[in-house]
């Protein structure tokens, strides 16, 4: 009996014991591996390490060498022109592709198939197939030149100006299907007889989407947010497989400045730096919204 | 309990085997085509010492390549052998005591009596020890000229930059690039650093690189280099080409007039079966000043706790620097011995050019062993951005000098 009333009021700490012992290695692996090495490599970016760590601190030299240097002020705008173009189009496009497959249209898997399979792609591949595809000799501009337009220029990837755009091209061919999905799987939960009674009081399609589904959907944007952002902020394969930087460095990307400079500039302390920094826009960006979207109410 | 304790025995054994005598995996970045004709005689003559040459070849240049190198040795993953540029590279992997000390076999075998220049061994000596092989002697300040494309346009081959220049927009008009040059930062960085020595001069040079004086780099000998480099630049503004082996194909083919490259290229004319002095010319410091630099390749050898292996790895660094080995490799590759004593007849005009250089003493240090990785990459993001855009000269030669102020 005092076995069961003890169950009854159990001390906080123990209570779903089991559950709690399960997931001690994650809780570990989150505490050493993640939070152990970020604030490792934080203390490091205040150091003169080159190619092995050392402990001789230096203040805020790494950071003021670091945002001196043209590349690195080049990789952030390009992080941010990609960012805020992927962004507004990767949502624009997704939900129209959910949208228009949501009017229960003829033949919807095999679209969903189609706009999805690029992201079962690696960016690896996606990058050097749109590298041919925007070759002027082999892609785009060939097609249309042997089409008889012979004036027709198309060359994004050799022009300094416009080649983060023709990155952005191939981030946004790989990504909006899966955005897609997960705007399709909210749509698929607004219930049908919102869309009678919305259709009862004489509201047009585009208005009925606009105004009722999306506000409706604003757990499964805030998904997509997610997962868009981070895509951004760790874009570095699909510029290396595409661009590799070039031509010059015009499309370099942080992702890359702190792998270029930890491992080929043999310099530790000035990656280290640097991926702090993208630890820091990361954190401006998503503490206070993280705040105001998950803080005071649980499961909102 | 039996069968799991069985089990582990026979993984043991597994163990055991795969790590078996003589096995070394090398890893290099020598894979275009006569860097891999060149690399298959050390690995031939490797096999016949009764020890086995496993390949580990790492496309790309040697900056993709040494990355994936350095974080295998860090990472305690060492690879029996690699390929490094001696210099400031592997320093600090031999402070931390990464690196194999080849002393013991050096002394044996005499090479600091053999290696000519002696600066070689000297960038492999950190001190007093020895932990390197270098394998040969590459020199950036070459220019390789078509011929084909000269005869195009009814020129005869220039002899120095300068005429270059000035046949530079004959060939424009006939429709050839007159410079070829891949778009990648090592290539216009090495291009602009023999332009250096061809039009600043050893000194300026010396006082720049060397003993990291930003006033001389703001000086007017380097404002020279600069312009100079600007006009290579229009040259080499059709050039659409990454990789510096196909730029070398477009003079080979007479795509291109020229092309500034080391010494490396001369593999490639070799396996195209272009001859020197008929098909192509090579011309050393532009022309200009024939100076070379004694970088090269060197074998650095980690540590690795298990006596066969280090059997192994003292075999092959011994046969590294026998003198049969020496010449079948750098005839291949295009590059020069590094012992003085080695017949090289065979050799082709421009090795002979080259080795009379050597010989007469006209050798400076390369920049990898004066410069950081850090402040080289530095250098070549200048470049990258310098080639590709219409940076003014004197911009250029503002953020060089800054660069050189604060390199350590």
């Amino acid at each position: 009996m005092s076995s069961s009333s003890k169950a009854r009021r159990p001390a906080g700490l123990f209570r779903n014991l089991s559950a709690k012992i399960a997931s001690i290695p994650m809780v570990l692996t989150a505490l050493v591996v993640f939070v152990g090495g970020t604030a490792w490599t934080v203390v490091y970016s205040f150091t003169s390490s080159k190619l092995l760590p050392k402990a001789n601190f230096v203040g805020l030299d790494q950071y003021e060498r670091l945002w001196s240097t043209r590349r690195w002020l080049i990789s952030i705008e390009n992080l941010a022109v990609y960012g805020f173009f992927s962004m507004i189009f990767t949502l624009l496009i997704g939900f129209t592709l959910a949208a228009l497959l949501d009017r229960k249209i003829r033949g919807e898997d095999v679209f969903r198939t189609i706009f999805l399979y690029p992201f079962a792609l690696s960016f690896v591949v996606t990058g050097l197939a749109w590298q041919w595809i925007l070759n002027p000799d082999l892609g785009v501009q060939n097609v249309v030149r042997s089409m008889g337009w012979e004036s027709f220029t198309f060359n994004p990837l050799n022009d300094p100006d416009i080649v983060i755009y023709g990155i952005l091209i191939a981030g946004l061919w790989q990504g909006t299907g899966l955005i897609m999905c997960i705007m399709l799987a909210g749509l698929r939960g607004i219930d049908q007889e919102i869309w009678k009674a919305a259709r009862v009081d004489g509201i047009g399609t585009v208005k009925t989407y606009v105004r009722i589904v999306i506000p409706m959907m604003r757990p499964v944007f805030i998904t997509a947010l997610v997962l868009i952002a981070s895509g951004i902020i760790k874009i570095y394969d699909l510029v290396v497989a595409q661009t590799n930087g070039g031509p010059g460095i015009a499309s370099e990307v942080p992702a890359k400045y702190v792998i270029n400079y930890m491992f080929r500039a043999q310099n530790l302390g000035q990656g280290f730096a640097a991926s702090t920094m993208m630890l820091l826009s990361v954190v401006i960006i998503l503490i206070p919204w993280a705040y105001l979207e998950f803080g005071g109410k649980k499961r909102g | 309990m039996k069968t799991f304790s069985k089990l582990l025995g026979s993984v043991a054994l597994l163990g055991a085997s795969v790590a078996h005598a003589g096995e070394l995996e090398v890893t290099h970045w020598w894979t275009s085509g006569g860097e891999a004709a060149a690399v298959s005689e050390f690995a031939k003559a490797f096999d016949a010492t009764g020890n086995t040459w496993v390949d580990g070849a790492i496309a790309g240049s040697g900056g993709t390549a040494r990355p994936i190198i350095i974080s295998r040795i860090l990472g305690g993953d060492p690879m029996g052998a690699t390929q490094l540029n001696h210099g400031r590279q592997a320093e600090e992997l031999i402070e931390a005591g990464l690196m194999t000390d080849l002393t013991e076999l050096a002394e044996a075998e005499g090479w600091t009596d053999l290696v000519n220049p002696p600066a070689l061994l000297d960038a492999c000596t950190y001190e007093g020890r020895i932990y390197c092989v270098p394998v040969n002697i590459h020199s950036w300040q070459w220019i390789w000229l078509s011929h084909d494309a000269f005869a195009q346009i009814d020129t005869p081959v220039p002899s120095n930059w300068n005429e270059f220049a000035a046949a530079a927009p004959k060939l424009e008009e006939a429709g050839i690039v007159p410079l070829a040059m891949g778009q990648q930062g090592w290539q216009q960085n090495g291009a602009f650093g023999v332009m250096t020595i061809a039009i600043a001069g050893l000194e300026t040079w010396r006082k720049v690189v060397v003993d990291k004086d930003a006033d001389a780099a703001r000086g007017p000998e380097y404002a020279a280099v600069f312009e100079a480099a600007v006009d290579a630049r229009t040259f080499a503004a059709d050039s659409n080409v990454q990789d510096w082996n196909l730029a070398t194909n477009m003079v080979i083919t007479g795509k291109a007039g020229a092309q500034i490259m080391g010494d490396w290229a001369q593999g490639e004319f070799q396996m195209a079966g272009q001859v020197a002095g008929e098909d192509y010319t090579c011309l050393p410091g532009l022309g200009v000043n024939e100076i070379l630099d004694t970088g090269g390749d060197a074998f650095y050898f980690p540590v690795i706790d298990d006596e066969e292996t280090k059997k192994a790895q003292m075999a092959l660094a011994s046969t590294l620097i026998s003198p049969e080995v020496q010449v079948a490799f750098n005839l291949k590759k295009g590059s020069l011995p590094v012992r003085g004593d080695v017949d090289l007849t065979a050799a082709n005009d421009c090795m002979q050019k080259g080795l009379d250089i050597l010989k007469a003493g006209g050798i400076m240090p390369s920049g990898d062993m004066n410069l950081t990785a850090d402040t080289q990459t530095q250098i070549e993001d200048l470049m990258a951005e310098f080639w590709t855009s219409d940076m003014s000269a004197a911009d250029a030669q503002e953020r060089y000098a800054d660069i050189i102020a604060s390199a350590d």
